[in-house]
């Protein structure tokens, strides 16, 4: 079940505007995902984890997100030094691994441990359907307000409509295994929310047209950004900046 | 609650008559005939006449086609043969029946399918704000909707986090604040508890609008219809060979000796 457990708070962070703190963040994000020195990716890092101590969020859900990305941190340390051609720092058995490997995954790491600690900060504070309104008002196309928003909505149920037939197969003694009843079972159990998917589309979309839909999105949300909004945007943008100079300055060297 | 023998009381009037008596009807079908691709026909040279102020409660078995006629009166499948007619006009075109869409509510059978929006409010206010109401009209509109059956507090509420009872009732809000003047419920007591059940009786009962409603339970139509029509082959009947039959209920001290008022 998807949950948001940070959307609910009284942090600074959660009273911001949700606009500026979406536009804050992809800004940020993106400058960071272009850094190479490390300087600027530590900093960055140091300014993410601030974010979330300002942001109040529960340690543990904070660290059980992280696990979920340094997953696949740890795979790319497992693979991208040994592959990489260069002098070798130091050996493991046969494998070498590359002095510019482990700098590349050690700036993955970072970047993504940063980036990932940012959106919890500023994004995840606040309900996914207030994402919706605010890239409404930022000019985002309606077609992708509306995907996101349904999406948002219908996982819930396609999650239900699977667990139900997940059910169906088990009270009547379905055991996964590693053989070919299993394999066409879940291939069934696909195919069959697939069709389901497509019948509930076909219905709320019967049920919107009822309802005079003309393909218009309307949202009754109005942000209002206080002042505290406006000093937040002026910090973020110097610490971003100071980020972007530290980079370029080093990588002028 | 009223006797099930009041059922055939009412059924037995000649339903011709009655609509005799009222203005000229809201929905007229005539001669429809509809089938899905590659299967047997589900309505067959069905007749049907709604007028003002009609509450008109349709039981059948499943599979007898009643969804597929409500699905009909919208527009949202075209019939094989027959004329529909609406408001007096016959509609043919997805334009014409857009037109006609805004006038009658439709409460379909899973709530799931009618509330799309993230938050409660916003799924009331969606009706009229297709119409063309202004941001805070719509708003008050939805606010005002949901006070009158009982639904304060729910505005800022996710929809897909409701309950079931929940869920209903702000499908039905979804649908009322439209302001519709003919309504289509499709089975809106099912899977109800009688607490809810009592609450969807009681606004039912207080609408002034004309409604068709579709429903297993004879005991709950007979609560919320006047007439009572049941759909054989692909028919509605509307002749006084309803068939009668015995239902088991239960209901607590059940089994001292008692009377049914």
């Amino acid at each position: 079940m998807l949950s948001e457990p940070f959307a609910v708070g009284d942090s600074p962070l959660h009273r911001l505007d949700p606009r500026i703190r979406l536009v804050s963040a992809t800004v940020y994000s993106c400058v960071v995902a272009l850094c190479r020195e490390f300087p600027a990716l530590l900093s960055a890092l140091a300014l993410s984890m601030a974010l979330v101590a300002l942001a109040r969020l529960r340690t543990a859900e904070v660290f059980k997100r992280l696990l979920v990305v340094n997953g696949l941190v740890v795979c790319i340390w497992a693979v991208i030094p040994f592959t990489f051609p260069g002098e070798a720092l130091f050996r493991l058995g046969p494998f070498g691994a590359a002095r510019e490997g482990v700098e590349l995954a050690a700036q993955i790491t970072l970047k993504s441990n940063a980036i990932v600690l940012a959106f919890m900060a500023l994004v995840a504070t606040m309900p996914l359907a207030t994402v919706g309104h605010a890239l409404h008002h930022l000019r985002v196309p309606d077609k992708i307000v509306h995907l996101f928003l349904m999406t948002y909505r219908y996982i819930f149920v396609l999650e239900q409509e699977y667990q139900r037939l997940v059910r169906a197969a088990s009270i009547r003694g379905f055991q996964p295994g590693t053989n070919f009843h299993t394999y066409r079972t879940y291939a069934y159990l696909v195919g069959m929310l697939f069709v389901r998917a497509v019948e509930r589309a076909e219905r709320v979309q019967w049920a919107m047209r009822c309802r005079g839909f003309k393909r218009k999105f309307y949202s009754l949300h109005e942000f209002n950004a206080g002042a505290g909004s406006f000093v937040f945007l002026l910090l973020i943008s110097a610490a971003v900046a100071g980020i972007a100079a530290l980079e370029l300055r080093l990588a002028a060297w | 609650m009223r006797h099930p023998n009041l059922l055939i009381e009412i059924s037995r009037e000649d339903p011709h008559n009655y609509a005799m008596t009222t203005a000229t009807p809201i929905i007229d079908l005539k001669g429809v005939t509809f089938g899905y691709p590659g299967g047997p026909p589900v309505l067959r040279d069905l007749d049907f006449t709604l007028c003002a102020g009609e509450r008109i409660g349709v039981i059948a078995p499943n599979g007898s086609g009643k969804t597929t006629l409500f699905h009909l009166i919208m527009g949202l499948v075209k019939p094989l043969a027959g004329q529909i007619s609406i408001f007096g006009k016959a509609l043919r075109e997805e334009k014409e029946f857009s037109e006609v869409r805004r006038r009658i509510g439709l409460l379909f059978q899973d709530p799931d399918d009618q509330l799309f929006s993230p938050t409660v409010l916003e799924d009331v206010a969606f009706g009229p704000l297709n119409l063309g109401k202004t941001k805070a009209e719509a708003a008050a509109i939805a606010r005002q909707t949901l006070a009158a059956l009982g639904l304060n507090g729910f505005e800022d509420r996710i929809t897909f986090k409701l309950s079931g009872g929940e869920k209903r009732l702000v499908s039905l809000a979804t649908v009322l604040a439209m302001e519709p003047e003919v309504l289509l419920l499709d089975e809106p007591e099912n899977g109800l508890d009688i607490r809810t059940r009592a609450k969807l009786s009681e606004i039912l009962g207080k609408l002034d609008i004309a409604y068709i409603l579709i429903s297993h339970e004879l005991d709950f139509l007979t609560n919320v219809t006047d007439l009572i029509y049941t759909m054989e082959d692909g028919r509605i009947r509307r002749d006084e060979e309803l068939h009668v039959h015995q239902h088991l209920h239960a209901h607590p001290l059940g089994s001292r000796p008692h009377r049914h008022s």
